[in-house]
């Protein structure tokens, strides 16, 4: 038992927070924005240079082996930063999804030059109604039946679906299914689908861990500097017991992220459950901190000129993404009514009470 | 990270279990707040502890312990609150003063007091609080002069737990009269049957006493009880009080055990409740195991060397809170049967919980109030100017 990162863990995700902090600041998500696009290409260049695109593949198929625990730093990193680019989704998510995939020979030369940051690759999971980053990826995964297809973007009819994010781009699509398009039968697809919301929903926690943190930064930042009365507003106490009561919210969001992280790999009731867990109390903690630090900001936190709401507003896409509250309470629940509980159990897997 | 235990960590739960299993009274004790005889039944189990050498385990040997790391005490505590164990009598003893003296003491006052206290033969109260002096303690006003080689006490305590049946009390003293706010204050020990000490007990909000005055009129007390230096008594109680609001003070056992009866209690009255009870019971749970993880990630980093710093103070506020949640939540499963008492003929499966919120009650106000935690979070962990 050691609730620890290894160094190993945390210099990796030190890296990737350093690059974000100097390649991703409010004025570059700004600049792009008044762009019209979602994606910076120098950027994205940047962190394909890294090798994070295989990061969860496994090494024999080409990947860097890692596993959840060593990516969720860094996706955490990546709320912080509130990167447009879909790191967190093509490198946590969907390739690792193809990876179990690469029988098939489509799936595999897809996945190979994915690898190497040629190209981005995109799932319709039926947990999410929505397809993200369609229009720039080069292939969408798509259920039918239970069974997975591979379709090329190029042969689907893509339809925007603006988000009020301005950086997320969401689609629906439609494709007509054929042998030609199919890559893995249903019984086949179910483990590694599973897989995936398990990845996609407690990646998602793990960015909103990271929304929260900086909308907190974002208060405490402008509470030093705002003067109100003579006094930098911070001083006073109604403002300090707001942003102390976001952090609380974000400590206690913390171990159950990492826990779930670490024991993602069960794949049980038990560690589903977790990831659940972490989703819900990951999206509190967004929602609590953003809520805070516009309070915090007065008029200036409504103001388009202010970046929290940028924060707010990924905030508020990732609540519902790859499953909403409902959903994971119930995962939670089917955990809570129906398996033994108490102090012994915290970390328990399924298979001990087989 | 590696979130399992290993085989000796598991094969020491076994040892917990079968003990506590063995030896664990089949009928709850009564209250130690309430009789001289609920208070002794607790000392006498504290004995029963320690003769199986469980009353702190993570105490050196030569104090009655075992020498074991804070993962170990995580898994006894579990396996303690599992089994349904009495309520610790002396925990102002071996979970505050207990650890402040092997930081502070000199080996003649470790040996003196840590043996007596894991035994149960020496129980101890808390007496900082004072009727001007409450969460801005830097104002205590009681005294402690120097007359050659003893300390003469004199002043005024208030809310001190377990007093009115304990041994011992420390004591939060001005040593020097002059001084002001936190300089100038040291720790010091008294006998609460020593002359010119007298304890009058405060009946709590259910009307049973719980906690009490202590007014102390030339109290005289060797030098040698006072903890670390003359002047260092501030330091040395923001140290204890870390001990307080971090790990010790509230085991994530007990509200995980808690969460566990709240969930049966929930699932007896399923069908008559609304469905945002049901919200409420699953919420309570998640957070009694969001505070077990978070106590075992700091129990991590203390093991490899960590500090336990303004955190703590976090950690104060959640669990708090979550008492309170958690009580709220039973008392909306028990409805209109929530504010009888047990003796009441329709009382069926109400059980503890209406005491339980009171006392929860009580959670953010002892130990600091969760106030003065949002200050200390909002200042040290933040960087928010001071007022
Ligand atoms: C059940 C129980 C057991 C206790 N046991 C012990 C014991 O064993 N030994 C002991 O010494 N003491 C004990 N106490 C006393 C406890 O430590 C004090 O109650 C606590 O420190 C608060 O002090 P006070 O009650 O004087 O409240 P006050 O300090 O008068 O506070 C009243 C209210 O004002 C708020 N407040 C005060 N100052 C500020 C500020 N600067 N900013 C914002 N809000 C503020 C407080 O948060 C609180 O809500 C116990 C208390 C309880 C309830």
């Amino acid at each position: 038992m050691d609730f620890r990162f290894s160094e190993e863990q945390t210099m990796t995700a030190d890296v990737v927070r350093e690059l974000l902090a100097d390649v991703c600041q409010p004025a570059d998500l700004r600049r792009l924005m008044g762009a019209g696009v979602a994606r910076d290409e120098a950027r994205w260049t940047k962190i394909v240079e890294m090798g994070l695109a295989g990061a969860l593949v496994a090494e024999d198929k080409g990947g860097l082996g890692l596993s959840a625990i060593d990516f969720v730093q860094i996706a955490e990193a990546c709320g912080y930063a509130g990167l447009p680019e879909p790191l967190v989704e093509n490198a946590g998510v969907v390739l690792p999804l193809l990876a179990a995939f690469s029988a098939n020979g489509r799936a595999a030369a897809l996945l190979e030059s994915a690898l190497v940051g040629d190209v981005t690759v995109t799932v319709a999971h039926p947990t999410n109604p929505f397809v993200a980053d369609a229009d720039t990826a080069e292939a969408v995964l798509v259920v039918r039946d239970g069974a997975v297809h591979l379709i090329e973007t190029a042969k689907a009819k893509i339809v925007a679906q603006p988000s009020v994010d301005p950086f997320r781009r969401l689609f629906t699509v439609e494709f007509e299914p054929s042998d030609a398009t199919l890559i893995a039968g249903a019984d086949e697809a179910a483990g590694p689908l599973a897989a995936a919301l398990d990845r996609g929903a407690l990646f998602a926690a793990a960015q909103m861990q990271g929304i929260a943190q900086r909308c907190v930064d974002l208060g405490v930042a402008y509470a030093k500097e705002r003067q109100q009365f003579g006094k930098p507003i911070g001083s006073y106490q109604a403002v300090k017991h707001h942003l102390a009561t976001a952090q609380v919210k974000i400590e206690f969001a913390r171990p159950v992220l990492h826990a779930a992280a670490a024991q993602l790999e069960n794949a049980d009731l038990y560690s589903r459950a977790r990831i659940s867990q972490a989703k819900l109390a990951c999206t509190d903690a967004s929602d609590v901190a953003a809520r805070t630090s516009i309070q915090v900001h007065g008029a200036m936190g409504y103001s388009w000129e202010v970046d929290v709401h940028f924060f707010l507003k990924r905030g508020i896409a990732l609540t519902n993404w790859w499953g909403g509250p409902a959903f994971h309470r119930e995962r939670v629940a089917a955990r809570v009514f129906a398996r033994p509980l108490g102090p012994e159990h915290t970390f328990a897997r399924e298979a001990e009470h087989a | 990270m590696d979130l399992d235990y290993t085989e000796q960590q598991k094969a020491f739960r076994q040892e917990v279990r079968s003990w506590l299993e063995k030896h664990v009274p089949g009928k709850p004790l009564p209250s130690f707040d309430t009789s001289r005889e609920g208070f002794e039944a607790h000392r006498a189990w504290e004995r029963v502890l320690a003769d199986g050498r469980w009353g702190m385990v993570t105490w050196p040997e030569s104090y009655g312990g075992r020498g074991l790391d804070l993962i170990q005490w995580l898994i006894f505590e579990e396996e303690y609150y599992r089994a349904g164990a009495p309520l610790r009598v002396n925990q102002n003893g071996i979970f505050l003063l207990g650890p402040t003296l092997m930081e502070y003491g000199t080996e003649e006052q470790k040996a003196r007091f840590l043996t007596a206290m894991a035994s149960g033969d020496e129980i101890w109260a808390q007496a900082w609080s004072e009727p001007q002096a409450g969460s801005d303690l830097a104002a205590v006003r009681a005294t402690a002069i120097l007359e050659r080689d003893e300390y003469v006490l004199k002043g005024h305590k208030i809310w001190s737990s377990r007093a009115v049946f304990a041994d011992w009390a420390f004591g939060l003293f001005r040593t020097d009269p002059a001084s002001q706010r936190h300089k100038g204050l040291s720790l010091i020990f008294f006998p609460l049957n020593a002359p010119g000490v007298r304890v009058q007990a405060i009946p709590q909000i259910d009307g049973e006493t719980g906690f009490a005055e202590i007014f102390l009129d030339d109290v005289r007390v060797p030098a040698f009880n006072r903890l670390g230096g003359e002047g260092e008594g501030w330091n040395i109680c923001m140290a204890t009080a870390g001990f307080e609001r971090g790990l010790m003070l509230r085991s994530p056992a007990r509200f995980q055990v808690a969460a566990r009866k709240l969930v049966e209690l929930f699932k007896a009255h399923e069908a008559e409740v609304e469905p945002t009870v049901r919200a409420a019971v699953l919420q309570s749970w998640m957070d009694a195991e969001a505070y077990a993880l978070s106590i075992y990630a700091t129990a991590s980093r203390l093991a490899a060397g960590g500090h336990i710093g303004a955190e703590a103070s976090t950690n104060k506020i959640f669990w708090s809170e979550m008492d309170i949640a958690m009580h709220k939540a039973a008392l909306s499963i028990l409805g209109a049967r929530a504010e009888l008492l047990r003796t009441a003929p329709e009382a069926g499966d109400i059980g503890r919980w209406l005491d339980g919120y009171f006392f929860s009650l009580a959670g953010p106000i002892y130990a600091g109030s969760n106030e003065i935690q949002r200050n200390i979070i909002a200042e040290r962990m933040l960087g928010l100017p001071r007022a």
